[in-house]
């Protein structure tokens, strides 16, 4: 379910665990055309699979939107999560190290953001969350 | 579903996960290698990860859960061969990687259990030699 809405920008639906592992995928082409450090594409990939699963496991699925950014400066590469699951009701606290809703060890959101420059969370209870992440090459 | 292999090399066992695993792959390892453990009675697991270009929180878990179960059936787990992007990026994400221990790679890991592996016959006994024969 592969879709894409212009040069660089690629829609993965996240159903189930082999969406994750085509949204790393993805995550990774995308990484190495922004051209990003090794480390730095391992980081973006790295994130945007935590974030995958979070959209899959804690927001029912939903869909990662992968494309590349230019500042004018530097490019990057930028991945939209959303999904219409519950939403997060105490945002601060799903931002904490630790802190887990499901089984996990609660380092996904943690994590995910500060492995990325950029993050981004919007949630509305029993509407849905999204969170776009960006990493720049250096 | 694909399968990670499990060889048994002597009395380790090996795994080497070649491919960007799935969730549900991972946790298959788990019981596969707990099983395999039981029958062959191996008292080494030298997981290598070269083949991984990521670790998340999901794989940093289960290789801890691995490395647990082992130990309760009494065999040590050894991850070898984690790149150093991976390594960087896992500190950062806030993973500790609990009760496991790291080798550089497959031949360290195995000197590794070698090191570790208690004298538990005769055999071994008399390669170590005796402490009261050779201290001077």
């Amino acid at each position: 379910m592969t879709g894409s809405e212009g040069p660089g920008h690629q829609v993965q639906a996240i159903g189930n665990d082999e969406d994750v592992v085509r949204v790393r995928q993805l995550v990774r082409t995308a990484a190495v055309a922004a051209k990003l450090s090794l480390v730095d594409q391992t980081k973006v990939v790295t994130a945007a699979s935590e974030l995958a699963r979070n959209t899959l496991v804690y927001g029912g699925g939903g869909e990662a939107a992968v494309s590349t950014v230019d500042n004018g400066v530097r490019r990057g590469v930028r991945v939209v999560f959303s999904d219409s699951g519950p939403g997060i009701a105490d945002i601060d606290l799903a931002l904490t190290d630790g802190y887990t809703s499901g089984g996990g060890l609660g380092l996904g959101l943690s994590g995910a953001r500060r492995l990325v420059d950029e993050f981004e969370l919007d949630t509305v209870v029993g509407a849905g969350t999204t969170v776009a992440v960006v990493k720049w090459a250096r | 579903m694909e399968r990670v292999p499990i060889l048994k090399i002597g009395s380790v066992l090996l795994v080497s996960i070649q491919v960007d695993m799935q969730d549900q792959m991972a946790l298959q390892l788990q019981e596969d290698l707990g099983q395999r453990i039981v029958d062959t009675g191996c008292r080494g697991v030298i997981i290598d990860i070269t083949g991984l270009d990521i670790v998340d929180s999901f794989v940093g878990r289960t290789l801890s859960t691995i490395a647990s179960i082992s130990r309760v059936l009494d065999a040590e787990t050894i991850v070898v061969g984690m790149r150093p992007a991976v390594a960087i990026t896992l500190v950062e994400l806030g993973l500790s990687l609990d009760g496991i221990r790291t080798a550089l790679n497959v031949e360290r890991g195995l000197e590794l259990l070698a090191r570790n592996a208690e004298p538990d016959t005769f055999d071994d006994l008399d390669l170590l030699g005796d402490p009261e024969t050779t201290s001077p």
